[in-house]
Parts: C-alpha cells; structure tokens; sequence
C-alpha cells in the first residue's frame, strides 16, 4: 500500500491550550483509518489543518510524497481531499442540486449537474433525486448531499467527521458500502467517531489522540472496542448499570397530542402519546429531525398545546409555560447546548439562573442573589466535573462536552420529579458521558421519573426501561427495552425511510 | 501581517480601556486635522475639552450648559438601552420625547393660570404617559402583527413632528403671543416651570431624574430578574423563552419603558431650558441619543459618561467655531470622527491582535 497523506510533527497552539503537539501519522492509498479520541483531545484541530481550514504553527505534510500546505479548504479540495463535517452546511429551501451547485467553484448547468449527481448517486449506492428540497430530506439524506457534493470532486482523501451519528442502523449499513466501495477504487478516508464498533467494522488502521498528542496505533480489526477506549481515555472505563428498580406511580401522561410547530421545516408531532411512572427511564430513539425538538418543547412548556394532552400527577398542565412547570417539577434539557439551553455569552453563573431560581430559590422579591446562584454554578461544575477556570466563564468559551455537563448537572441537581433530555451526551467523550448517564440513573433510583430522547440506541439500550421510537413525528408505542434486537429497533425508527441499497 | 484572533471572551479590561484610548486617538487625530487646517492644533483641543468646563471667561455660561445638553441625552439612553439590550430597536425617542412634551404641556395650560403646587408634577406624568403612549403604537403592532418596531417608530417621528407644528401654530398658540407661534414660556409660569436647582450647575429637574434612572436602569440590569431577561433575550431568544421570558410582555416593557423616558425628557426640556413648544422644538436629542447609548455600551454607567463625554463636544464645538473661527464642518468631522473610532475600538474588545511574521509560501 503506497502512501497518501504523511503528517509529521504538526502543532498548533491557541491561547492557553496546546491543542496538537507534535502529532505524526500516515494513510495509505486506498486506506480506511480512523481518528479516535476524546474531545478536546485535537481531532478536529488536526483535520482542520489537513483540510486547509488552519494552519500549523510547526511541522508540514506530504501528499503523494510532495509538500502539501494549503492555505484555505479550496486548495486543499483542489489537491484532492474533500470533508464532510458533522454540521451539515446546506440551505432548507433551496433544491439537492442548487445546493451541490453551490460549493462548488465552477458549477455545471443545472441539467448536466443533476445528471451528474443522479448517476454519482446511484454508482456509490446513495439514492438522491437532486430536485427534491433540502428541507423535506431527513438528516440521513441530508448527509447524503454532503457526500456526493464532495465525490463529485473524484476526492483522493475523504475525510468524514462522526458520519454516523444522524443515522439509523439500517442506514450505517447503507454509507458503510459506499465507503467500501470507495475504498476499492482506491480513495482512502480519514474517519473521525467516536463508535468503536463501527471503526472495528470498517477501518485498516487507527491513530489515538489523548490531550494533542497521538498515544497510540492499532490495527481496529484485531483490538477490541474496550482496549481502543482505554488507550483514548486513559483510564480503565466506568460503565453504568441499570439497577432495575420497581417503577411507582403515573407521573406524566401524554394524551393523543398533536402539535404543528411554528417553523415551517419542523416536524409536526400526530397522535403522540406515553405514559411516565416515577423511577423510570423512558428512551425515545429515532433519527434527528423526526420531532425530537418538537415533543421536548412540548414538554418542558416552550409550546403549548391542547387541553388535556399533557397530564402531570393527574394535574392537566397543557397550559402551564416552562417556570410554571419547573415549579412543580417537570425540566428538560434541549439538545442544541449554545443557544437554547445556554446562552453563549453569559456566564455560567448567569447560566445557572437562567433554569434554577424557581427551584434553587435563588431569587427573592424578583431579585436576584448572585451570590447563591453563583454558589450553585459552582456546585454544579465540581458535581459533574466541568473543567473550566470558574463559574465566571462565558458558556461558549466551555468545549462541548464540558457544556454539556454543565447543562444536565443544573437539571439534575435541581432534582426534578420529571427530566426530558435530548441527546444528553452528544459529544461528550467516553468517560463523561458514562458519568452523565450515571447521573441519570441516579435521578430515577431517587424516583424521578426521565426521557431521554437520544440518536446513540446503545445509549438507550444501556439505561431504558422502556423505548419507543420517534418516525416522522409519531411516536411508537413503547416496549420493554430488555430483549430488543437491533432489527426490532431498527423496524420501530421505520426502517431506513424508503432509503433502500440500490443496486451495485 | 498583523491578524485577530477572537478572544474566547470579551476582555474586560479592554471594554474600559478602548473608551479611554478612542478619546485620546481622536485628540491627536483631530489636532491633525486642525493643524492641517492652520490651526494651532493645541489650542482647538483645548478649547473643546477643556474650556467649556475651566476657562475663566467661558465656564460660567458654559459649564451649566453641559448638564443642560447631558440631561436629556442621558435619560432618553437609558431607556433605549433596555430595549436595545433585548434586540428591540426602539429609534423613534425623537418622536416620543416630542409627544411627551406636547402632553404634559397641554396639561398645564389647560389648567392655567390657576396656580398650585401639584401642577407640576402632574405635567410630569402627563408626560411621561404621553411618550409611553407613542411607544405602544409601534409596541402593539409589533406583538399583534409583528410588524417592524424600527419602521413604525421612526416613521411615527415625523408624524409627531407635524403634531408639534400644528400644536405651536393651533391648538396650544399663546393667546397673547401677538399671532406668533410658540406656546406660553412654561418657564416663566411659576407652577409649571423646570427651574436650575442649584444656579451655576445647569441642574433641573430633568438632570435628577436622568441621574436618577441611571441608577435605576443599572440596578434593574444587574439585580433584577426582569433585567436578566432583558439580557437574555439579547443574547438568545430562544434560550430566552426556554428560561419562561414571555417575549411579547418584554417588547411591551421594553418601548414602553423607553418611551415614558424620552417622554419624561421632552416634558423637562419644554418646562426648562427651552421654555415653550415650538415648531422647532424637536432638537434631535432623540437620534442622538442613540449614539450615546451605544457609545455607552448599553451600559448605564458607560451611558452616563458618554451622555456627557458627548455634550462637552457639542459645547466645545461651538466655542471652537466662534473662538477659534473653525468652520462647523470641520466640528462635525471630529465628532464623527470620535464615534468611528470608538466604534472601531471594539475590536480589541473581542479580539486580540496578533503580529505574524510573513510566512513562505
């Protein structure tokens, strides 16, 4: 095997931390290797460098044994390496072709571009009628555009950032070909997750990055999935276990409700209903953007609904907006963490009261006290380990993963009679997410009653008693989750949404 | 090359020092200018920043002058700030500091000339109610239909503006005028005038409260949860309505808050240093006060300063055009110099700036 890309002794610093310090690996041609590390641990610092979208402050890379140092992502796309990032970029009402037209430097005619993208499509097995508005697509066809904007290129390195968070199993398996037969052709892609599943499953070779600096190589395909985590995480992991506790009494009930929500790219929720008892941990899987945001606004109070739809302790608080319901216990914790659960430049302690001063008391007359507050942002970083210089830094200046914490410890050690959680370890790494997950079980062994609404099935499989699935906006009916198979689940998530393998 | 880096947060010593580094820039900057003019720069800086406030010759008329300019700048900020805070671009002060002087005027000389001490105060509110009153409109349309409150509230300026002329030439035209425009002087009817309160400081009614709301608004900012979701709606609204801001109620708030300010201005004004509602009455303090609350950051204390940083410019400006013979262009080229360059300042606020050697391509 030939080699593609070599990078050696690349660094980069940014103030106060030393994101990649003197990283050095190689891909071959044809090549499937994979990127594994925590967050914060510089992955995506170092495709970025690769992918011209910075610069390294020491060290240089070869392509194809010439000197490879692009000055910005056009370069490194004229050089032959594309990226599809984990965020997609694409715009909700413009058609698959106009948007493929548009990150492209000199775009075809229309007509000879849909052709194109038709026939890329169906050679790579990723079916995409280019016509079709971007807002109708799901999140697994959406990734779709990404991908072909990026073959159409003919790339020699494509690089993938956690391609399969937004999928369902069935639709891994899909992306899982295409990349397969890539790799045929003699594409090598650089593939960044965090699953260590899929990296056993599909990559030649894997380089382990801990704190900037690669700790290791493996070969994925003969080291298990518990050595690869400890290697990244550099300690011997924690995993949860559900106690199995008796479930109590009917907290929450949701009666067929229907909601249209007021973005029009939203999903309508139809004839959604669930029942919560206390000590139980509801899992509700699905793939992103099938009413997820929508069945939490409305239950945490953000969207009101109907009368009697939504039931608390017997109680109808359908009416009742997010404070009125903090007050009798019903929290959530959105998914989108800069923005919606925290504001990116207010400062945790500002942070903290922007849920807590109903419960935590911590304002009186409608005055604030700083002071308690600030005492409770505190609480809240040393309970859930969020490394940050102090309650005084502004959210965004918190990595992912670290907000995250921050997020769910202020719901958590709220403690609520119910909590609803969406993708409550979504870029979290390995350790912090079993902390968090430890977290919730916690909270349901005190009797609080949980949803967590989730993408990572073994997430849900690992802490639900029971789980139902989210399809366009209705929600099935839930099943004990003991038992499930991964077909079963898949079926309930409604297959891969007529996204059938085409033909090879 | 010199590049800038984003700060993970805005530098704190920063947003105190620009300010301080603007006016200084803006010294020497200007001095340029004069000197390029043939001007002694030294003395036209002297003159705007330092006579108005020092000179024996000048002081005594000059100095009150600036609390008289500063007063209203900074009580009509103060509740744009609120608004802008929240992302809600109240720029219609203009025409509620207007309205609010035509009602509480109209208050006092249908009363008159009955003289009582409760007639003032009563003018006061009637004020302060007109100017809220004008801010609903924008406010109202803006939570029923959601129209643009930036739209309707500068296009309801000039509509106050031709209720001001019809005011002076009409309905409230002084009877014993002789068949001029203009009211009665409010100032010289002893119920219903802003007096100086203390003489030789410019201090009237309308400079306490402007102090006043300063410190109120930094007390609602820091302390009070409806200041908190001010901000928060600011930073984030859908962050906001997750927190349980009813966001209608706020815009309500917001213009209204504003509006009874820049009402409350208006009425001081026509009771005090103008002395009657006059079609010319309108001095523009409400536009103006828009840069003040953004050259004050939006924060109470920075629009405190910057209310008076921008008064001392206007009075030394004008010393400098009849002292000095400076033409008023060249006045306003350094004032608008001073905000560009304060506006421009902020960069270092939220960015560092970093030398980096050319590197070889």
């Amino acid at each position: 095997m030939t080699e593609l890309l070599k990078v050696v002794g690349l660094t980069r610093e940014y103030p106060g931390v030393r994101a990649n310090d003197d990283v050095s690996f190689s891909i071959g041609t044809g090549e499937v290797h994979a990127l594994l590390g925590e967050n914060g641990a510089g992955k995506s610092t170092l495709v970025k460098m690769i992918y011209g979208l910075e610069k390294p402050d020491a060290g240089f890379m070869k392509l194809r044994g010439g000197s490879y140092a692009p000055q910005n992502p056009q370069a490194a796309r004229a050089a032959g390496v594309a990226m599809v990032f984990q965020h997609f970029s694409l715009f909700e009402a413009l058609n698959v072709a106009e948007n493929v037209a548009l990150g492209m430097e000199n775009p075809p005619k229309m007509r000879e571009l849909a052709a194109s993208i038709r026939e890329v499509s169906e050679n790579y097995g990723l079916p995409l009628d280019p016509d079709r508005i971007v807002g109708d697509l799901s999140a697994g066809e959406r990734q779709r555009v990404e991908i072909i904007r990026c073959l159409l290129q003919d790339p020699k390195l494509l690089i993938m950032d956690e391609p399969t968070s937004v999928l369902t199993p069935q639709e891994v398996e899909i992306l899982f070909k295409t990349l397969r037969k890539l790799q045929s052709e003699g594409t090598s892609i650089l593939y960044i997750s965090h699953k260590l599943e899929e990296i056993r499953a599909l990559c030649d070779g894997a380089t382990i990055l801990r704190l900037g600096k690669v700790v290791g190589d493996c070969d994925p395909k003969v080291t298990t999935a518990r050595a690869m985590a400890e290697m990244m995480v550099g300690q011997t992991l924690h995993v949860p276990s559900r106690e199995g506790g008796e479930t109590g009494e009917v907290l929450l009930e949701v009666k067929s409700l229907n909601f249209a929500p007021a973005n029009p790219f939203g999903t309508k929720l139809k004839n959604v209903s669930l029942t919560l008892r206390a000590g139980e941990v509801l899992g509700i899987g699905g793939v992103a953007g099938n009413g997820q945001d929508e069945l939490l606004s409305v239950l945490s109070g953000e969207a009101r609904t109907g009368k009697g739809a939504v039931m608390f302790e017997g109680q109808d608080v359908s009416h009742l907006g997010p404070n009125a319901r903090r007050k009798i216990g019903i929290l959530a914790a959105p998914e989108e963490r800069l923005g919606h659960a925290a504001a990116p430049n207010m400062s945790l302690t500002e942070n903290a009261a922007l849920t807590a001063t109903i419960r935590k008391k911590l304002s009186k007359n409608n005055f604030l006290n700083w002071k308690k507050t600030e005492d409770f942002a505190r609480e809240v970083i040393k309970t859930f380990d969020v490394r940050t210089p102090g309650p005084g830094s502004a959210a965004r200046s918190l990595s992912g993963g670290n907000l995250q914490k921050f997020v769910i410890g202020r719901e958590v050690l709220q403690e609520p009679k119910i909590l609803v959680v969406n993708q409550p370890t979504w870029g979290v790494d390995a350790s912090a997410a079993a902390d968090i997950r430890q977290a919730l079980l916690d909270l349901a062994a005190r009797g609080a009653g949980l949803v967590v609404i989730s993408q990572d099935l073994d997430e849900l499989m690992e802490i639900s008693d029971h789980f139902a699935a989210l399809n366009e906006g209705t929600l099935t009916a839930p099943r004990p989750a003991k038992g499930l198979t991964v077909d079963e689940i898949g079926l309930m998530m409604g297959g891969a949404h007529d996204m059938e393998v085409a033909e090879l | 090359m010199i590049t800038f880096v984003k700060r993970p947060e805005p530098s704190k010593v920063w947003t105190i020092a620009t300010p301080i580094l603007a006016v200084v820039l803006t010294m020497i900057l200007g001095g340029l200018l004069f000197a390029a003019m043939g001007k002694d720069p030294v003395a036209a800086i002297r003159t705007i920043f330092w006579d108005p406030l020092f000179n024996e010759q000048f002081a005594a008329y000059s100095r009150p002058q600036l609390l008289v300019k500063a007063g209203p700048l900074i009580l009509i900020a103060i509740g744009l700030s609120l608004g802008f805070k929240a992302g809600i671009w109240n720029i219609g002060a203009e025409g509620q500091y207007i309205i609010g002087a035509i009602t509480g005027a109209s208050v006092g000389l249908a009363l008159y000339p009955l003289d009582a001490w409760w007639i003032f105060p009563l003018m006061v509110i009637a004020g302060a109610l007109g100017g809220f009153l004008w801010a609903m409109i924008p406010a109202l349309l803006k939570t029923k239909f959601n129209t643009n409150e930036i739209l309707v509230s500068l296009m309801l300026v000039y509509v106050a503006e031709q209720i001001l002329a019809s005011a002076a030439l009409g309905f409230l035209r002084n009877p014993e005028g002789n068949g001029f425009p203009g009211s009665r002087n409010l100032s010289q009817i002893p119920a219903m005038s802003n007096p100086e309160l203390i003489t030789g400081t410019g201090a009237h009614w309308g400079v306490v409260a402007a102090f006043a709301s300063v410190v109120a608004a930094y007390v609602l900012i820091n302390k009070h949860m409806l200041g908190f979701q001010i901000r928060l709606t600011g930073e984030s609204p859908r962050a906001a309505r997750f927190a349980g801001v009813k966001d209608k109620l706020l815009v309500v708030f917001c213009l209204g808050a504003a509006g009874a300010l820049a009402g409350l201005a208006g009425l001081f004004e026509v009771t005090g240093p103008a002395g009657q509602i006059s079609i010319d009455f309108g001095a523009g303090y409400g536009f103006t006060a828009i840069i003040v609350a953004f050259l004050g950051r939006l924060n109470p204390i920075g629009i405190l300063l910057a209310g008076l940083l921008l008064a001392l410019t206007f009075i030394g400006g004008e010393l400098a055009q009849f002292m000095l013979g400076l033409p008023s262009a060249a006045i306003q080229v350094f004032q608008g110099m001073l905000l560009m360059i304060l506006l421009a300042m902020d960069i270092l606020v939220n960015y560092r700036v970093m030398l980096v050697k050319k590197e070889a391509s």
